[in-house]
């Protein structure tokens, strides 16, 4: 990661925790050499945005009048110019979302579900794929991709509890991307008819933009934070098909009312399906794991079609 | 913050489509339930901008207002946020406009 703008690129790494293989996910193409000078530039002004009436907002680059093209009469020389317009009507994650789509297909081909775990920092998503991985290793083959800003930490837990794990740091980036899935799958080389967890980074906002070719997003959602935090991050909570209530063995000390956070969950998100389960004595883990279940063998009969 | 990797993605289409010419502008669209806050990608836009041909282009933000129609009694109204529901009170309804996130078009400058 540039650590001047943050831009994607340098810094982003992914390790293949049996292998100990590290390697680079590559940077932008534009952002990845001697062109992406930062610093020494006198030009530190920023316009921030103006209020015009057509409600457009601009933000320059540059603090200098803007020279306009039929300002012909300032040019003596032949190097006038023109401006040219480009239509591109592009989605601007047309590039992550086409990533996505080839991922999904991959996996849809090998009858693999994966499934993409979000929740903010804390809510017990390495806990609760701790528990999956002892219970269900001896059914179906399972695999990590662990999404973390830094270290291995999370990485060596999933191993330490028995499944293959690529570990990808994105440095000062905020969440994961098509194009670190893609190159995570290419490293763990998950088998035919295995359940992917996709371990996002902890983070309730910048994950719900991006879809990184799975099969579901299931947001983990604990005891220990507010009801409402459906209503406060409603594009999270909007884009899950599963929500995972955990650490309800807290119930008993918390104030946490749980019809109060279900029906926030439904009013954001009326077709979600919610179950109830503490990772840490492993109640209510059969619902999920029936849920799974489910996923999987529809997995399968739509790869047959 | 994500606007970080939006404001990348439209640089790095706008650069392309530029084929090597310098870039004086660029409109994008963001719908104001896209979840992506225009202010944050004003902020970003001139920092990687700098040292690719979008460096002295300015950056156009269309905001659109969201609109969403009932799948119950078939009005159309407005969704200023996520939770908005039809006046009727339906929540199943269908979103019409406002998740967009789409770079429109760019001015290039051509030699004479």
């Amino acid at each position: 990661m540039c650590t001047s703008c943050g831009c994607r690129g340098q810094g982003t790494t992914m390790t293949n925790l049996q292998t100990g293989a590290r390697a680079e996910i590559a940077a932008l193409p534009e952002h990845d050499g001697s062109g992406h000078s930062h610093g020494n530039h006198g030009h530190g002004h920023f316009h921030g945005e103006h209020h015009h009436a057509d409600d457009e907002r601009h933000a320059h680059g540059h603090d200098h009048s803007h020279a306009h093209a039929r300002d012909y009469s300032d040019h003596d020389q032949a190097h006038e110019h023109s401006h040219h317009r480009v239509d591109l009507e592009a989605r601007i994650l047309a590039k992550n979302d086409a990533i996505a789509a080839k991922c999904r297909a991959w996996l849809a081909g090998r009858e693999i579900v994966a499934l993409n775990l979000v929740s903010s920092p804390g809510a017990g998503k390495t806990t609760l794929l701790e528990r999956a991985i002892a219970d269900l290793s001896g059914e179906l083959p399972l695999f990590v991709i662990e999404g973390d800003q830094a270290t291995s930490n999370d990485g060596e837990r999933i191993r330490a509890a028995g499944a293959p794990v690529v570990q990808v740091n994105t440095g000062t980036g905020c969440h994961l991307d098509a194009e670190m899935i893609a190159r995570a799958l290419s490293e763990l080389k998950p088998s035919v008819g295995s359940l992917v967890f996709i371990e996002n980074v902890g983070n309730l906002v910048c994950p719900a933009l991006f879809d990184l070719g799975e099969h579901a997003k299931a947001v983990i959602f604990s005891t220990t934070e507010g009801e409402d935090k459906p209503l406060k991050y409603p594009h999270m909570f909007s884009a899950a098909k599963l929500v995972i209530f955990n650490k309800i063995d807290l119930l008993p000390h918390l104030d946490f009312l749980m019809e109060r956070a279900r029906e926030n969950v439904r009013r954001v998100n009326p077709d979600a399906e919610i179950v109830e389960v503490s990772a840490k004595t492993g109640a209510g883990m059969q619902m999920l794991y029936d849920w799974i279940r489910a996923q999987m063998s529809a997995a399968k009969e739509q790869a047959l079609l | 913050m994500h606007e970080l990797s939006i404001v990348c993605s439209i640089v790095e289409l706008a650069s392309q489509a530029a084929e090597g010419r310098t870039v004086r502008r660029v409109i994008i669209e963001i719908g104001k339930l896209s979840g992506v806050e225009p202010e944050a990608v004003a902020f970003c836009f001139p920092e990687v901008a700098r040292g690719t041909p979008l460096e002295e282009a300015t950056l156009d933000i269309r905001e659109i207002e969201a609109k969403a129609r009932c799948e119950l009694c078939g009005a159309e109204f407005p969704t200023p946020d996520m939770l908005s529901a039809c006046p009727c009170g339906s929540r199943q309804f269908q979103r019409l406009r406002g998740e967009e996130l789409n770079i429109k078009s760019i001015e290039v400058e051509e030699a004479a």
